[in-house]
C-alpha cells in the first residue's frame, strides 16, 4: 500500500519513470493472460485427433493404454477424475485442521520468538520440491507406515474406506494422501497465519474484556474474519494436490476403479500421475488421449478455482 | 524516493529478462549437425550423430558411446531414452541417424521410413538381449539369494501373476517344489505401472505357455488390477524389496539379492542366465511377417524344449536405413552397428549391462544387413 502511494506522488518529478513501470505493469498483466490463452489452446489443439480421428484408433490406443479395462475415452478418464479428485479431497482433508491449529499457535499462542521459527520452518517446508518428498515417501514413508495401516484394516475394516486386507507395502491411496496432506500443509499454513495476523486487535481486545477465554476469543473474533482467507487457502492447497505428479507417480500402485478402499493397493490413480507415466512411450494418438486427460485436469482446477471464489465472495459479503 | 521506483523498474525489467534467459534454455533440439560432408574414403568420422528409443538399451548404449569414443573420438553421439515409440517416432521423422526399439516394426513404419532413407526402406537388426527375471522376497524362508530359485511353470506363473492363486504355500508351488519350505504368506504381485517392453515380453512368455489361464490380451501395459504397480524396473525392485511375499519380473541384471525363479523348460527347470537367454534366441525362428529387405526379426520361442534355454527374454532392436542422405551418417551407422555388434561391443554391454551376448552365428546374420548400409 505504502509504496503505491510513494510513486504517486512522485509523478510529477518522475513521468518518464512512471510511464515506463506502467507499461512494465500493463506487460505482465497481459502476459499472464496471454499464458493462459496459449495453454488452453495447446491443450485444445493437441487434444483434436481425439475428436475428429477414426473412432477405432482412438479404442486400440485406449485399449492399449489400460490392458483392455476400457473402450473408450469417458470409460479412460472417469476413474483418472475419480482418483484425483479421492487423493486430494483426502490430503486437504487431513492438511486443514492440522494447517489452522499451527496457523493459530503461530499467531495467537506461541512465544514472539517461537512463532518467528515456526513460521520460518513452515515457509521452508513449502520450498521442498516434490521428488523430494515422492522419494521420501516412497522409501522412508510406504515400509513403516504399513504396520499402522494392517492396525486401521484390523479394528476400523467395518468401514468400506478401510476395507482390508491392508496393502504390504503399503503404496495406496492412504499413503499418498497423507504425503500430499504434508506436501499442502505450508500453504495453507503461511496463508491462514497472515490472515490470523490480521484480524483486527479491538475486537481481540472487546472479546477479552466482556470476559471471553482465549478460545472463545479465537472463535468470536479470530476465525469468522479469516473464513474466506481459509477457503482460499485451502484452494490453493487442492490445486496443488490436484496437480501433484512426482509425489503420487513414485508412491502410488495405480489401478483403474471407482473403489475407496483407501487401504488396498492399484484402486486408483490421478490424471497428473497418467500422463507422467504414459507419456514417454506414447505413439501420436497416445498424446493425444493424455493431452485430453491434461484438459479435464484443467478445467477441474479452473471449476475448483471458480467455486472457491464465488464462496469467498459470498464470505465477504 | 526516486531512486526507489528506479530499483523497482530495474527489477521488473531484470525479472523479464530471467524469464526470457529460462525459455531460451527450453529448446534443446538435438539435430544431427551435417556440416560439409567430407566424402573422403577413410574410415575416420567427426560430427554430431543422434539417436533415440528404447529405455531398456540405455545403460548398454552409453557403454557403446564410451567404447565406441575409443575408435572414433571426433564422433560425438548422444542417445535420448525416450520409449519405443517415441524412438521410432523420432526415426521415422529423419531427425536422428537411428532407432533404438524393443519391438520390430510394423509394415506401415516400414514404408513410412522410404521418406527417410535416400534409397530402400529401413530395417531392424537384434542388438541387445536381454534376460527377465522373476523375482521374489521371501527373506525369512530363506529362498531369497543369487543362488536360490523356485521351480515354476509357465501355466503356475499366470495364475499368480492374474491373483488366482494367492498363498504361497498353494499346492500348484508346493508340487514344484518339494524340497522348499513354502511359507502361509499372501502372494503380492508386483507389475510395471508405466508401459514397459519388458512387460510386453513377459506377458507373451506367460500368454505362449499357459494360454487358457491368461485370458489378457499381449501388450506394453500390464493388463490387470491384481496386486501394486510400481514405476520403472527400479519401482519394482524397490517394492519387492519393501515387503515379503512379493513376486514381480524385471531386467535380470538389476535382480540383486533376491530370489529368482527358474522356469519350466522341456522337463526341466531353468534358471535365468545370460549363456540361456542366448540360446533361447538361437533356438527362434526368423519372424516370418517381416521379409523387407535386410530384416533380421526374431520370434522368440516361448514353448521351447531346448535343454538349457531360459525362454523370457526381451530382445531390443536397432533401427537404421541402408542409404542416408547424409553420406557421413552412412558411414556413422555403419561403423557403429558393425562395433555394436561385434564380439567386443557385446561383451561392452554384458559387463555394463547384464545383457547377454549375442551369438556368433546371430553376430553373422546380422552383419549381413550391416554390410548393406552404402556409404557413399
Amino acid at each position: 500500500m505504502s509504496s503505491q502511494t510513494t510513486v504517486t506522488q512522485n509523478t510529477t518529478s518522475g513521468k518518464s519513470g512512471d510511464k515506463v513501470f506502467k507499461g512494465l505493469a500493463y506487460g505482465a498483466g497481459i502476459m499472464i493472460l496471454v499464458a493462459l490463452a496459449a495453454v488452453t489452446l495447446f491443450l485444445l489443439v493437441r487434444a483434436m485427433p481425439l475428436l475428429t480421428g477414426s473412432q477405432k484408433a482412438n479404442e486400440d490406443t485406449i485399449v492399449s493404454f489400460t490392458g483392455g479395462q476400457a473402450h473408450n475415452f469417458l470409460q479412460y478418464v472417469g476413474p483418472l477424475v475419480f482418483g484425483t479428485i479421492l487423493i486430494s479431497a483426502l490430503a486437504l482433508l487431513l492438511a486443514f485442521p492440522i494447517s489452522v491449529g499451527i496457523a493459530l499457535f503461530i499467531s495467537h499462542y506461541a512465544p514472539r520468538k517461537l512463532s518467528t521459527a515456526l513460521s520460518y520452518v513452515v515457509d521452508l517446508l513449502a520450498a521442498i520440491p516434490s521428488v523430494i518428498y515422492g522419494l521420501w515417501g516412497g522409501i522412508v514413508l510406504v515400509p513403516h507406515i504399513t504396520g499402522f495401516w494392517k492396525w486401521v484394516a484390523q479394528y476400523l475394516g467395518w468401514i468400506p474406506l478401510f476395507k482390508g486386507p491392508a496393502a504390504d507395502p503399503s503404496r495406496t491411496v492412504g499413503t499418498v494422501s497423507v504425503v500430499l496432506a504434508v506436501m499442502i500443509l505450508p500453504i495453507i499454513t503461511s496463508v491462514a497465519r497472515d490472515i490470523f495476523l490480521q484480524a483486527p486487535r479491538l475486537q481481540q481486545e472487546a472479546a477479552l474484556a466482556m470476559g471471553a477465554t482465549k478460545w472463545e476469543m479465537i472463535k468470536l473474533a479470530v476465525l469468522p474474519f479469516g473464513r474466506s482467507g481459509l477457503i482460499s487457502a485451502s484452494m490453493l492447497g487442492l490445486g496443488r494436490a490436484l496437480g501433484e505428479t512426482m509425489a503420487v507417480l513414485m508412491i502410488l500402485s495405480p489401478g483403474m476403479s471407482y473403489s475407496v478402499k483407501l487401504l488396498q493397493a492399484s484402486q486408483n490413480q490421478s490424471i497428473a500421475a497418467n500422463i507422467a507415466a504414459q507419456f514417454p512411450e506414447a505413439n501420436d494418438l497416445g498424446v493425444s488421449t493424455l493431452i485430453a486427460t491434461g484438459l479435464v485436469l484443467f478445467l477441474i482446477t479452473f471449476l475448483v478455482n471458480f467455486i472457491a471464489r464465488k464462496i469467498t465472495e459470498k464470505a465477504r459479503a | 524516493m526516486r531512486n526507489n521506483a528506479l530499483i523497482r523498474s530495474v527489477a521488473a525489467i531484470s525479472g523479464f529478462a530471467m524469464l526470457a534467459a529460462l525459455a531460451a534454455c527450453g529448446d534443446n533440439t538435438s539435430a544431427t549437425s551435417s556440416s560439409s560432408a567430407s566424402t573422403s574414403a577413410t574410415a575416420s568420422i567427426s560430427g554430431e550423430f543422434a539417436g533415440a528409443g528404447a529405455s531398456s538399451q540405455q545403460s548398454a548404449v552409453e557403454a557403446w558411446i564410451a567404447g565406441f569414443a575409443d575408435k572414433q573420438p571426433d564422433a560425438k553421439i548422444s542417445y535420448d531414452p525416450s520409449g519405443s515409440g517415441a524412438g521410432v517416432s523420432t526415426f521415422l521423422t529423419g531427425s536422428t541417424v537411428w532407432a533404438g526399439s524393443d519391438a520390430a516394426m510394423t509394415s506401415d513404419q516400414v514404408s513410412q521410413s522410404k521418406s527417410v532413407c535416400a534409397t530402400g526402406t529401413a530395417f531392424d537388426v537384434p542388438v541387445y538381449i536381454s534376460p527377465i527375471a522373476i523375482v521374489y522376497n521371501l527373506k525369512s524362508a530363506g529362498l531369497n539369494g543369487t543362488s536360490k530359485h523356485l521351480n515354476l511353470d509357465g501355466e503356475t506363473i499366470a495364475k499368480i501373476f492374474d491373483g488366482k492363486i494367492t498363498k504361497w504355500n498353494d499346492s500348484a508351488i508346493a508340487k514344484m517344489n518339494p524340497d522348499a519350505k513354502l511359507p502361509d504368506l499372501a502372494i503380492t504381485v508386483v507389475h510395471r505401472s508405466d508401459k514397459s517392453g519388458t512387460t510386453k515380453n513377459f506377458v507373451s512368455y506367460i500368454k505362449d505357455t499357459a494360454d487358457a489361464a491368461w485370458p489378457y490380451e499381449v501388450g506394453e501395459n500390464w493388463p490387470n488390477n491384481v496386486g501394486q504397480g510400481a514405476k520403472g524396473t527400479s519401482g519394482v525392485i524397490t517394492t519387492v524389496n519393501q515387503a515379503e511375499g512379493t513376486i514381480g519380473y524385471a531386467d535380470a541384471s538389476q535382480a540383486g539379492s533376491l530370489g529368482t525363479a527358474a522356469v519350466k523348460v522341456g522337463d526341466d527347470y531353468v534358471p535365468y542366465s545370460a549363456d540361456a537367454a542366448a540360446k533361447v534366441v538361437d533356438a527362434s525362428p526368423k519372424d516370418d511377417t517381416a521379409t523387407q529387405k535386410n530384416r533380421v526379426v526374431i520370434k522368440i520361442d516361448h514353448n521351447t524344449t531346448e535343454s538349457g534355454a531360459y525362454p523370457v527374454v526381451l530382445v531390443s532392436y536397432d533401427i537404421a536405413c541402408p542409404a542416408y542422405k547424409t553420406a557421413k551418417n552412412g558411414e556413422f551407422a555403419k561403423q557403429w552397428l558393425t562395433y555394436v555388434v561385434s564380439e567386443e561391443g557385446q561383451k561392452t554391454a554384458a559387463d555394463s549391462a547384464g545383457s547377454a551376448p549375442m551369438s556368433a552365428s546371430l553376430r553373422a546374420d546380422v552383419m549381413k544387413s550391416i554390410n548393406a548400409i552404402k556409404t557413399k
